[in-house]
């Protein structure tokens, strides 16, 4: 009888990249839908419009270089690109802006550099930032949440602001959005007002913006399924929150009326998506566990100095970007004690 | 599952990084008794079944014999005999296909059985080993061909001779058996307890270790209740049962020690360094049987398992029987049989035939369905997710090492530590991307090997062919130190004459009359027809070297005619 | 004015200095150049470079006069690793060298073998053995492969015979599949 000959192990495998990038998707929608719960169907409208653009980009890329384009579209990870790109960017974005940003961010980012695997960037990240330097009179202007919200839009409406530009009778884009809790924040400690002063404002929560801290909570929430079916390690997240938590303490410390607390700079902005979703995307992040603590607290603290001095209200993206360069270094010198090589320790 | 042994306090474990917890698969072949294997019709013995040199034939084709008779010796220190499993005839001395990775063959030695499974005559077997001088013990253990019988195949000669300066502080027993379906040492404990206790109580009388540790993974309770049975009864010293967390690759040698002891064997080096010295159960028993008895290492435990078997069980095997026979034995396959995997899942190698013989050193015939073992499909590229890294019991980082060995950039994959990496498969088996890290590092560590080699090689080749360049200077010099010396004595010569006038020298004369007398005789022979014989038809490389023959020979005329001359002049 | 100029001559001559002294100072003292070239190549001394044996063309390779990519028996990963100790670009393999043959050993053919110690001569390490009139033999441990003993043989009774490969130099093979590594067909998931 003959048999098939292949290398061992000779078992089934666990894992998949296709299974990976589902779970990272599944994750996410508890975030999703509190966003589309508290920013209307803006988000939905982005989302759809991503994933089709991320996978028409990643096809032609693919057959641009000659491959197959099936695989590559099926291990869903242009799809999980789409997904981060889209609940990053303002809800009423122009349609044109998200093709734009998928396209740099598959063509370019990913593809130019090899595909999969290869991308130093954050593919969604870097098409984040391309965008929100190009144009960032789009990229700031953030609908209010639900319960703030004076005119809600319906999907209609939103249909015709995204594809056409065309506004409701009556309603400027100044009139339908507002400043997002961080900028908010700034701009108020810019006119050197307290926190204490700034917090009677209705936009304020327990601890951030009002409705971003619940959305927050669900990213979360999707953040802890990841650890438990070890998607993600806990090293990278809770690198980046501790290191932000504690810069955070201490300056609050220093001056409560001029630094927000450690809880504010969490559960406001992009940081809980950031801490378990953008900075744990393995492609661009170290890949040792000492690493990735030094990643994570690098990105915690460079978010945290960005936000405090620096030109732009929220900056996981610039964060995540300036740590992937950094990445390979980190890896190179945190490499960990391979079995046997420990000196000393057969005493 | 936590089963208690004993009473004694619970033994401090250690762990290891990374690991798997996989589905065992035990069940499937450990619900029924072992019975020993049909003799089959031919017995295939290879004369390599161990590590190190290939045991030499002793026997020739057409001779009879007998169960248990030397048929091949050890050459060299590493390296062991191998001996006939049952009684017949040498029908055959060559190549025949051996379970091997590369599906090639290898010198075997076939004997047709003769039914009779007649004995060689054993000496008296020995009631007291501990009467025996210790090498007396080791003598009979290298004599009987035992090799480690977990896998590796080493000579255990070698492992009992730790050396005068090596202290062994701990004697490990691995009966941890972590590799999934695998269940031969299970039942070799199970079974045959006291047998083991009978090879570690020489194991220990060779060693003299301080403690001895049984490692058993808790996954098999009877194994572990059937030893500490024996122990109680064995009346063995400081010997204690530890059953330790059933965690993939717990039964690697560096881990299990590392798991009773929390020392980590050094990075190129032996358990011994650090006063440790690791044996499986198996290789205990065949101890047993070799110094008890006097019986080699013709048998073993071997488990047949897989979806692809209808009836998986555990065989007593006779070393060089058919895989297929046993098959045979264990009810044939079924229509699920897609692999046969030498070993277990993780580590064994697919054969692509069941026409290889049992080895010393293999310990299951694992016939795996489609669904245990399906196809991984075609590697996709890696997303450095680390999974391989948080899994390897080494703690290396496989996705840097596989960058390495993919590019072929063999130096930069041993900077990653390529050799510390003990093939376990774990890294492999959790990639999302299904890439054959494992095969990339088999790959590198043997190329690394093979270049070694070839560097040492062509060092070797440089440096003769560097003597053969001196001497050439050498010859070619000392000529023309011989050229030069002889014109100085012409010139010299020249003026003597022109000193002396026309005095004619005696020595010159006498070589004229011989040179004289030659012509005279060639030309006599020449009328008598008698010529040389070989000079016609030549090639002109061959008219070529007559004539710088000739040259040489009138050269070397010239210089002893100097040599004579010399003191003359002088 | 002045000032500036003295400044930046008490500078430049400071740091020439140091230069100069930590050149004296930190010196490596290696290997020439043509030794470390000469311990890349596979010494076969097959001349098939060009070279009268390895050492020569590891000497034209350090002179600048030839190309890395001319030593067929250590094919592309000696060209790389010449490429890699010059801080060279590989170039591809000379169309001579391109085709990487198995590595085979000379046997003689003992029963046509005339013993006319050609064939001695001619190797470059001395692996083989005989007399004038005596059948030769290859020391098969010594030979390189080079087929430097193939032309001078008068009755051609020298061949290359591959190595042949058994369970004892096998080696496990670059993983199947690895060049459609890249994502293929196959579903990835």
């Amino acid at each position: 009888m003959q048999f098939q000959t292949l290398t061992s192990p000779h078992t089934e495998r666990p894992n998949s990249i296709s299974i990976t990038m589902l779970w990272v998707t599944i994750a996410l929608v508890p975030g999703i839908a509190a966003m589309l719960w508290y920013f209307g169907w803006g988000i939905l409208v982005s989302i759809l419009l991503a994933v089709v653009t991320a996978i028409g980009c990643e096809a032609l890329a693919m057959k641009l270089r000659g491959r197959p384009a099936l695989p590559a579209i099926s291990d869903l990870s242009a799809v999980v690109t789409a997904l981060l790109f889209a609940i990053a960017v303002p809800p009423l974005l122009p349609w044109w802006l998200t093709v734009l940003g998928m396209a740099f961010a598959i063509l370019l980012v990913k593809h130019m550099y090899g595909g999969i695997g290869y991308n130093p960037f954050n593919p969604a990240m870097a098409a984040y930032v391309l965008l929100l330097i190009s144009y960032p009179t789009d990229m700031i202007s953030w609908l209010p949440p639900d319960m703030l919200n004076e005119h809600p839009l319906t999907l209609g409406q939103v249909l015709s602001i995204k594809f056409a530009g065309i506004y409701p009778q009556g309603l400027g884009i100044d009139a339908l959005t507002m400043a997002t809790p961080l900028d908010e924040m700034r701009t108020q400690l810019d006119l050197n007002q307290t926190l204490s002063e700034i917090k009677q404002s209705p936009l304020w929560g327990n601890f951030g913006g009002r409705g971003w801290e619940c959305v927050g909570n669900w990213y979360l929430l999707g953040g802890l399924i990841l650890l438990y079916k070890r998607i993600i390690s806990w090293h990278i997240p809770v690198a980046m929150l501790g290191a932000m938590l504690v810069l955070a303490t201490f300056f609050h410390v220093l001056d409560q009326d001029a630094f927000p607390t450690g809880m504010f700079h969490i559960f406001t902005g992009a940081t809980l998506l950031g801490a378990f979703f953008i900075a744990t995307d393995p492609v661009t992040a170290s890949t040792t566990k000492k690493g990735q603590l030094i990643y994570g607290a690098g990105i915690g603290a460079i978010v945290y100095v960005i936000r405090t001095w620096g030109g732009y209200p929220d900056a996981v993206a610039f964060a995540v970007l300036l740590m992937n360069l950094a990445a390979p270094t980190i890896d190179y010198y945190t490499q960990p004690q391979v079995f046997g090589h420990r000196s000393g320790s057969n005493e | 599952m936590h089963y208690p042994s004993t009473n004694r306090p619970a033994r401090k474990l250690h762990r290891f990084h990374g690991g798997l917890h996989l589905p065992d698969n035990k069940a499937q072949s450990n619900g029924r008794p072992v019975e020993p294997a049909a003799l089959p019709k031919q017995l295939t013995i290879p004369l390599q079944q161990h590590i190190g040199e290939v045991a030499h034939p002793l026997v020739s084709v057409g001779d009879r014999v007998l169960k248990g008779q030397m048929i091949a010796r050890a050459q060299g220190y590493i390296s062991a005999p191998v001996h006939a499993s049952s009684s017949g005839t040498v029908i055959e001395i060559g190549e025949q296909p051996v379970p091997h990775p590369s599906g090639l063959s290898s010198p075997c030695i076939v004997i047709e059985t003769d039914g009779l499974d007649e004995w060689v005559e054993l000496p008296e077997p020995v009631v007291h080993f501990a009467q025996l001088d210790p090498s007396e013990l080791r003598e009979r253990i290298r004599n009987a061909g035992i090799v480690g019988m977990g896998g590796a195949a080493f000579p255990t000669s070698v492992k009992v001779t730790p050396g005068p300066e090596t202290w062994i502080k701990t004697l490990v027993l691995n009966g941890a058996e972590c590799e999934p379906f695998i269940t031969c040492d299970d039942m070799l404990m199970r079974e045959q307890a006291d047998r083991v206790l009978a090879g570690v109580a020489i194991l220990q009388h060779l060693l003299e270790p301080e403690q001895t540790l049984i490692g058993i993974e808790d996954n098999k309770p009877e194994a572990i209740a059937a030893m500490n049975a024996a122990l109680e009864t064995g009346g063995l010293s400081n010997t204690e049962v530890v059953p330790i967390p059933t965690l993939y690759p717990s039964g690697g040698e560096k881990q299990l020690i590392r798991i009773l002891t929390g020392k980590e064997v050094p990075s190129h080096g032996i358990p011994a360094q650090i006063g440790i010295v690791c044996h499986n159960v198996g290789t205990a028993a065949a101890i047993a049987d070799a110094v008890l008895e006097n019986k080699p290492l013709i048998s073993r435990y071997v488990t047949i398992a897989g979806e692809g078997i209808k009836e998986p069980r555990n065989l007593e095997v006779l070393i060089g029987t058919p895989a297929s026979s046993l098959i045979g034995q264990a009810g044939g396959y079924t229509d699920a049989a897609s692999k046969l995997i030498l070993g277990g899942p993780m580590m064994g190698f697919t054969l692509h035939t069941d026409n290889v013989p049992i080895t010393k050193a293999a310990n299951c015939l694992l016939a795996a369905s489609e669904a245990e073992s399906p196809n991984p499909g075609p590697a996709s590229p890696c997303i450095r997710c680390g999974q391989c890294a948080a899994a390897c019991p080494a703690r290396l980082l496989p996705q840097q090492m596989y960058w390495y060995a993919k590019a072929k950039d063999l130096e930069k994959a041993q900077e990653y530590n390529l050799f510390d990496c003990i093939e376990c498969g774990c890294c492999s088996h959790v990639c999302p991307s299904h890439i054959p890290l494992v095969q990339y590092f088999r790959f590198a560590k043997m190329e690394s090997w093979a270049r070694e080699q070839e560097k040492r090689k062509s060092e070797h080749a440089r440096k003769r062919h560097e003597a053969r360049v001196a001497r050439l200077e050498r010859l070619e010099a000392e000529r023309k130190a011989r050229l030069s010396k002889k014109k100085a004595g012409l010139k010299k010569k020249t003026a003597a004459k022109k000193a002396g006038g026309e005095a004619k020298d005696p020595k010159k004369a006498a070589i004229e009359a011989a040179m004289k007398r030659a012509a005279e005789k060639k030309a006599k022979l020449a009328e008598e027809g008698v010529a040389p014989k070989n000079v016609e038809e030549l090639t002109e490389a061959q008219q070529k070297q007559i004539d710088q023959a000739d040259k040489r020979r009138a050269e070397a005329a010239e210089d002893t005619k100097q040599a004579t001359q010399e003191p003359e002049d002088a | 004015m002045f000032i500036a100029i003295i400044a930046l001559s008490l500078l430049a001559l400071g740091f020439g200095l140091l230069l100069g002294y930590s050149s004296i100072r930190f010196h490596v003292e290696g290997d020439p150049i043509v030794d470390k070239i000469d311990a890349l190549l596979p010494q076969t001394q097959c001349g098939q470079c060009g070279h009268p044996g390895c050492r020569p063309y590891a000497e034209s390779i350090a002179a600048g006069e030839d190309e890395i990519n001319r030593c067929p028996p250590g094919g592309e990963a000696t060209m790389i690793a010449l490429a890699d100790l010059l801080g060279k670009d590989p170039v591809p393999m000379d169309d001579e060298a391109s085709v990487e043959k198995p590595k085979a050993t000379a046997v003689i053919d003992e029963k046509e073998c005339i013993g006319c110690t050609l064939c001695i001569q001619a190797c470059p390490v001395d692996a083989i053995l005989g007399a004038a009139k005596q059948m030769h033999t290859v020391i098969m441990d010594e030979c390189t492969g080079c087929e430097l003993c193939l032309p001078p043989c008068p009755v051609e009774c020298i061949s290359m015979v591959p190595v042949k490969v058994d369970t004892g130099n096998w080696k496990w093979p670059y993983p199947d599949g690895a060049e459609t590594n890249e994502v293929t067909e196959a579903t990835a998931g």
